[in-house]
């Protein structure tokens, strides 16, 4: 708000500008004693040739230039536009947006209330369902897991068969709601850099790509003491923390050497933030009736 | 009164042929940065010749060095024409032109650096910012001093507006490069925020109201009834548009600003001013084409004139466009789509270009005594050329801005967007490709203009022309 000032001298001075223009054009207009008659020169002549008629000026235009600051009038009567006064429609630009939104929120609230209360046998069927939840994760998942949905390093897959957490709907479900915290701890002060290229040797034996067996036969028993709570005698994880099965080809940090040797030494930190806040359940559900579907 | 008084046409010829240069080179940096939004490539991952440094580099070589020039160029022939006198202070109008293309120099220089301020069109940094007072100022004390001491009673109506031009561009170029400087090469404005926002935009509209628009209505008023050989078609109609244009124009400003922190009435007086404006930009087009009524023949035999009535038909079009695109729903859809993009073409090709192109065929055999250019048809192969150009350049923006505008608010019944930006972009690279070739065009055509100007002054010996008494 303007201070009562600010307010008036804005209002005059934009009436007067306005007013002062429609004064010009009907002033302008009148016809003056001794004035050149049309099609007569005013007798000024510069530069020896150029001369001015003094022609009405056309009955077009002066209609157009009327029409526009009636226009113009009318407008800042119904908008805001004098100082402070709202404007008979009371109309503002956030209002606006409110209007918009919620009329459009309104009716994608139902649209996902029909789609939401199928059963998730269905919902992994319903091609509407699959489209609209393609689009939810493509405005709210892409951004990590690709608009793919393949993934990047730390952020995982959600196209192949391996789940962290479990692929089936009700789990994937609870991962958008909930969020995930996946950590695995760093062992370079328990293992030592030996123990940490031995362990990482055995890791890349386990997946099933050529490693030196000395060091891969060490690393197995380092493995059973540190490592085997989490990710399981056999290597393939443990869904139920989150442990990522590593007897395959399909990594979330990588799986080379190096990359190995990073996340038994310094450990991972993965994050996947709940959703249940950003997100109705009818959205969480498209969206994981969409994943399910993406692999399965 | 002295017969022997002669005119000062030295500065005219300097700005005259050096505004055939800038307009190549603008233009030319401007078909590069169109070919790099095709393919971005071109950008050769080198910092200097990428796109954010060329486009502002573009930008005021065109509007400041080439349109500016030609605005010097063609003020200080008209007022010392139409005021039947010498220019005042010669010394001081030689320092405008070595000045200014020193500025301009100083632009070619720190904006592919990267040093900027930031602000559309008001880019150059606080120590450029006080060069171009100063020779503004100076420009300003030659010119109204010329009109102080001209021979006859009446100003004439070129006058002012050129006049108007001047003054006005000096108070906005100040006002709104107001900085703090930190180092000699960056500032920061005193203003912040919205308030920054609102007077950048104040400033960049009337740069466009009152550079591109006043100054070349300036240019308008003296060429065309000379071309023509006609009076002007109506001194009443001169006087109102010419009061009603420079007071509206003053508030169009918001209009740059819709939809955003700017308040709501605010940006409702920008839209309705703009509204306004329509009438008053168009009473400029009126009095150029009726000037022409009852000697439309000669525009079978002279392209100049057929230059200026389409840059006067330009005029009246984007003058239409510009009051309609204010408007807040046509607004939503045209901001920041390349619409804008051909909108500003449309007035700065079409209507400016073309205008000081046809500016420059007229004045230049004059100052240098000879009566007309080395050829007259090269000067209609430029019009057809150039004109071709500016259509295919705003046609395909055209259709590029309201395609991008239609794909990034078009959303699906579940609320999320149906097109991803760079499904807009792609969509959009055709026409990127159709403005490209028509930039191409307009640039060839200056090609061309250069090569008759060249083949018009070489081995030319001016001689001082005498000012003749007023009638």
């Amino acid at each position: 708000m303007m201070s009562p000032g600010w307010n008036w001298f804005v209002i005059i001075v934009t009436l007067a500008n306005i007013l002062g223009c429609w004064w010009l054009i009907i002033w302008a207009a009148k016809k003056r004693p001794g004035e050149s008659e049309e099609g007569e020169v005013t007798g000024h002549v510069w530069d020896e040739d150029i001369e001015e008629y003094n022609n009405p000026m056309p009955r077009w235009w002066l209609m157009l230039f009327h029409l526009t600051i009636v226009f113009g009038l009318v407008y800042i009567v119904l908008y805001p536009g004098l100082g402070n006064y709202k404007g008979v429609l009371n109309w503002t630009q956030v209002g606006q947006y409110d209007d918009e939104a919620k009329a459009i929120r309104e009716a994608q609230l139902k649209r996902f209330a029909e789609l939401g209360n199928l059963s998730p046998a269905e919902l992994v069927k319903n091609e509407q369902v699959l489209l609209t939840g393609s689009r939810l994760f493509a405005a709210n998942c892409s951004t990590c897991h690709g608009s793919d949905a393949g993934g990047a390093v730390g952020y995982p897959s959600l196209n192949d068969s391996e789940w962290q957490y479990g692929g089936d709907y009700d789990t994937i479900l609870q991962s958008i709601s909930n969020g995930r915290t996946g950590v695995m701890p760093g062992w370079q002060a328990a293992l030592q850099d030996d123990g940490v290229k031995e362990v990482t040797e055995f890791i890349v034996q386990l997946s099933g790509q050529t490693a030196d067996a000395g060091l891969a036969a060490k690393g197995e028993t380092r493995y059973n003491l540190f490592c085997v709570a989490c990710h399981g005698a056999d290597g393939s994880g443990n869904p139920a923390l989150g442990a990522p099965d590593l007897s395959n080809d399909i990594w979330l940090y990588g799986g080379s050497r190096e990359a190995i040797t990073q996340s038994i030494a310094t450990g991972r930190m993965g994050k996947m933030p709940a959703q249940k806040n950003l997100l109705t359940e009818e959205q969480m559900k498209l969206i994981a009736a969409y994943v399910t579907s993406l692999s399965n | 009164m002295s017969n022997h008084e002669t005119y000062d046409d030295k500065v005219i010829r300097q700005f005259a042929v050096i505004t055939v240069v800038w307009g190549i080179i603008g233009m030319l940096v401007g078909v590069v940065i169109a070919a790099q939004l095709l393919l971005p490539v071109l950008n050769f991952d080198i910092a200097w010749l990428s796109y954010g440094r060329l486009r502002p580099l573009h930008t005021n070589a065109v509007i400041f060095a080439f349109g500016g020039s030609g605005l010097f160029a063609t003020s200080y022939y008209c007022v010392q024409r139409t005021c039947h006198t010498r220019l005042f202070m010669p010394k001081l109008a030689a320092f405008t032109f070595w000045g200014w293309t020193a500025i301009i120099i100083a632009a070619v220089i720190t904006l592919p650096l990267g040093i900027t301020q930031g602000k559309e069109y008001a880019e150059l940094e606080w120590p450029i910012d006080i060069a171009i007072a100063v020779v503004w100022v100076s420009y300003a004390i030659v010119f109204f001093g010329t009109i102080a001491k001209r021979k006859v009673k009446h100003i004439y109506v070129a006058n002012w507006f050129f006049g108007a031009f001047i003054l006005t561009i000096a108070v906005l170029h100040i006002i709104n490069n107001l900085a703090i400087p930190v180092t000699w090469t960056k500032s920061y404005p005193i203003y912040s925020g919205a308030v920054d926002a609102m007077v950048q935009w104040w400033y960049g509209h009337n740069a466009v109201g009152f550079f591109l628009t006043a100054g070349f209505l300036g240019m308008m008023y003296y060429f065309v009834p000379k071309q023509a050989g006609r009076p002007i078609f109506s001194y009443r109609l001169s006087v109102v548009h010419f009061w009603a244009l420079i007071s509206i124009y003053m508030w169009a400003g918001p209009h740059h600003l819709h939809y955003t922190s700017l308040p709501d009435w605010v940006q409702s007086v920008g839209m309705v001013f703009s509204l306004i404006l329509l009438a008053p930009s168009w009473g400029g087009m009126i009095n150029g084409m009726m000037t022409l009524s009852g000697a439309w023949h000669k525009l079978r035999t002279d392209p100049i004139l057929k230059m200026m009535i389409v840059a006067l038909s330009f005029y009246g079009m984007s003058t239409f466009e510009g009051p309609m695109m204010s408007i807040k729903t046509v607004n939503a859809l045209s901001h920041y789509t390349d619409w804008t993009i051909g909108h500003v073409h449309a007035g700065a090709l079409g209507w400016v270009a073309l205008m000081t192109i046809a500016s420059i065929y007229s004045l230049l055999p004059r100052i240098y005594g000879k009566t007309e250019m080395y050829s007259i048809k090269l000067i209609d192969v430029h019009f057809w050329v150039a004109t071709i150009g500016v259509v295919l350049y705003i046609a395909s923006m055209w259709i590029a801005g309201v395609m991008q505008g239609l794909m990034w608010r078009a959303f699906n019944d579940d609320g999320t967007l149906t097109y991803t930006f760079i499904e807009s972009l792609s969509a959009t690279y055709p026409y990127y490709a159709i403005r490209l070739f028509g930039g191409v065009l307009f640039l060839a055509g200056m090609f061309v203009m250069a090569y008759n100007v060249y083949k018009t002054i070489k081995g030319v010996k001016v001689e001082p022309v005498l000012v003749p008494q007023p009638a």
